[in-house]
């Protein structure tokens, strides 16, 4: 393999890696931060009659999951164009 | 028409259904058998999916899980959908990428060792078979309930139902029943929640049903909590075990999750890398409409119960439901066990409330009530909902098929990853590696056929330690495979004495933890600890201790592989090659 092109392999593959961090920070947020962590505190808010906290750990968190997987594909897909390795 | 003719109908149509698509789905060859031919559309394998991973348990049983559990249950649907971003993120693009059978195969190419396949293999078979006994008995169970069967004919024939189409057309045969499965049990699970939505808070939306208001006023969960905290109980919407088990839980469900063999094998079925990441985003959109719908089905449902007993206030003698009042859906129920009433007090009236706090005991005496008189199986929060929101014969018998569409669905998926596991890894991998490609399609389906009479027996003769092995199905996914899939595409440095050190390492140390609490290979009486919240490790439960044993995997992994030699220069290639979604 030429230098060159292994040089985009692992600028491609940190960028990946840096896009899978920052949608797990989230991942942990939704989840075991508002949902469980600081569950507590947010059920002294109330939107509509949902208590926050509860409504993170039993609604909102799986939202937010589908929306990080669906940021994973389009953001993967842009770079694997970017850097030219997207399949045909 | 009469309830069993009805349910005999609509339950028959969806398995003509089954097998129709069973003829059509023909599997020719291995790939075929394996992975569908790698041909599966990816919204398609999303349904499949989706139908895959939603167990009878799932159907049946979250919603009274979350109903009796409250805040509590947010462990089950967080930790379920979780899973589902580690493995869009960390695994199925690359295992696709990848492009063979078995998960195994995986782990033995990737380490370049048979003995690390093996491994994976007996990880997988004893996963897998303990996760399907239940789906035998919720096959069994839902025939001798409403079909008037015994439960061995209920299951002999749901176990020919998967024969058929599991044997003849492996992958390709049950990925097509799963989508066909999948739309039966989600228009099941949906019908009558948008309709008990709509009767208790006058929105069509379960999701945002339980944001709103009863039709007397107070929010859903407000006055939920009100009625619980009056009886007796605790608040619906408070945390009841500690932060830190809650934790540890959601974490060994969502790493289980995505360690599981049978749903990630159910990625290497679309064609190409961008396929899989969006085919996980699809199954988890399909999951969660379920799993968005459950805690709205399990609250309602909840109230309605408490609303029959306690139709007044609470203390007062009226205010309870006299017995012979009872709705016919109540008598129903008492039939089958799954509802009780006992009398303790002798008023002729329902007392429901939490006889165990002793800081309720006093008012409850000067009530008159002498010790709760409901008894209530979790399952029927979601079984007596077409009945209690008085729907039609129809829908009723419509929740029946979607309760056996989640049982089949996940038993065939299960036994697809165990007959492959078998023929593919042990029989082509390890025995026999120079058998023809018809002899293996062979073996396959002999293994495929083995695979159901074994989990028939094992319906039949339930072990007693089953309901306890399903979690542990989660705790050695967690702690064995998913630590190594991962560390085998991330880290390139990753050996096969890390992987096998690793893999035995996260294993033993959570079976043993679990062995302590649980009995020694379940015996009763053999655990060294009792099994209650004081004995355990900081309070970690034995269900939650899979996150332990992964992070145990993956510490041991690194080490051994740091002091050993680093893996050859072609397995260094192969990971480079996992990398990146276009072939070299």
């Amino acid at each position: 393999m030429a230098s060159g092109n292994q040089e985009a392999a692992m600028a491609y593959w940190k960028e990946n890696v840096r896009l899978l961090i920052t949608l797990l920070i989230i991942w942990f947020a939704v989840s075991f931060g508002l949902g469980i962590l600081l569950a507590p505190v947010l059920n002294n808010i109330a939107i509509a009659g949902y208590p926050l906290g509860f409504w993170f750990a039993q609604q909102g968190a799986i939202y937010a999951f589908i929306v990080i997987i669906f940021t994973y594909v389009f953001k993967m897909n842009a770079l694997d164009r970017k850097y030219d390795v997207h399949e045909e | 028409m009469d309830l069993t003719l009805t349910t005999y109908l609509i339950v028959g149509a969806t398995f003509v259904l089954y097998i129709g698509i069973a003829i059509w789905a023909k599997a020719g060859s291995t790939g075929e058998f394996y992975v569908a031919g790698k041909g599966v559309n990816p919204i398609a394998n999303g349904m499949a999916t989706a139908a895959d991973w939603m167990s009878a348990a799932s159907f049946i049983s979250m919603a009274g899980l979350i109903a009796f559990l409250g805040y509590d249950a947010s462990v089950y649907l967080m930790g379920w959908t979780g899973g589902y971003v580690l493995l869009a993120l960390l695994l199925a693009p690359y295992l696709r990428k990848f492009g063979k059978f078995t998960v195994p195969e995986f782990i033995g190419d990737r380490f370049y060792s048979k003995p690390a396949r093996v491994i994976a293999v007996i990880a997988l078979i004893v996963a897998s078979v303990t996760y399907v006994i239940g789906q035998m008995k919720g096959i069994g169970v839902a025939f001798s309930r409403f079909l008037e069967t015994s439960y061995e004919v209920g299951l002999f024939a749901g176990m020919g139902i998967v024969f058929f189409y599991a044997v003849i057309g492996g992958m390709k045969g049950i990925t097509y029943t799963q989508i066909a499965q999948y739309c039966v049990m989600i228009f099941a699970y949906t019908i009558p929640a948008v309709f008990i939505s709509l009767a208790i808070t006058g929105n069509p939306l379960p999701q945002l049903g339980l944001g709103s208001t009863v039709m007397d006023g107070g929010y859903v969960l407000e006055t939920l909590d009100n009625i619980l905290v009056d009886l007796g109980f605790s608040q619906y919407t408070m945390m009841k075990g500690t932060t830190l088990n809650m934790f540890f839980l959601t974490m060994s469900l969502m790493i289980g999750t995505a360690g599981l063999p049978h749903v990630i094998v159910r990625f290497f079925t679309v064609p190409r890398v961008r396929d899989a990441r969006l085919s996980a985003g699809w199954a988890l959109v399909f999951i969660a409409i379920l799993y968005t719908t459950a805690p709205a089905v399990g609250a309602m449902s909840f109230y309605n119960l408490i609303n029959t007993v306690q139709p007044g206030e609470i203390g007062a003698e009226e205010g309870n439901l006299a017995y012979e009042n009872v709705p016919n859906w109540f008598s129903r129920w008492e039939e089958t066990g799954l509802l009780g009433f006992d009398d303790k007090n002798n008023d002729g009236r329902i007392q429901y409330y939490n006889d165990g706090n002793e800081a309720f005991a006093d008012t409850a005496a000067e009530y008159g009530w002498n010790g709760n008189e409901l008894t209530v199986d979790r399952d029927i929060m979601v079984m007596a909902n077409p009945e209690i929101a008085q729907l039609p014969n129809w829908v009723i018998a419509l929740t029946v098929a979607g309760g056996l569409a989640a049982a089949l669905s996940t038993a065939a998926g299960l036994l697809m990853a165990i007959s492959s596991a078998v023929s593919h890894d042990l029989i082509k991998g390890v025995i026999n590696p120079g058998i023809s490609e018809r002899g293996e399609l062979r073996a396959a389906r002999i293994a495929m056929a083995g695979a159901i009479l074994v989990a028939g027996y094992l319906g039949l003769n339930p072990p007693g330690f089953a309901a306890q092995v399903v979690a542990l199905a989660f705790g050695l996914a967690a702690s064995s495979l998913f630590p190594v899939l991962m560390l085998g595409i991330f880290s390139r440095r990753m050996n096969s004495a890390g992987a096998i050190a690793g893999m035995l390492s996260g294993l033993s140390f959570t079976l043993i933890y679990v062995f302590v609490y649980k009995g020694w290979f379940f015996v009763p009486g053999t655990n060294m600890l009792p099994d209650t919240p004081e004995y355990w490790l900081m309070g970690i439960g034995p269900q939650s201790i899979g996150a332990v044993g992964a992070i145990i995997n993956v510490v041991i992994a690194t080490l051994v592989s740091r002091a050993t030699a680093p893996p050859p220069a072609d397995i260094q290639e192969l990971v480079e090659s996992i990398r990146v979604p276009r072939a070299s």
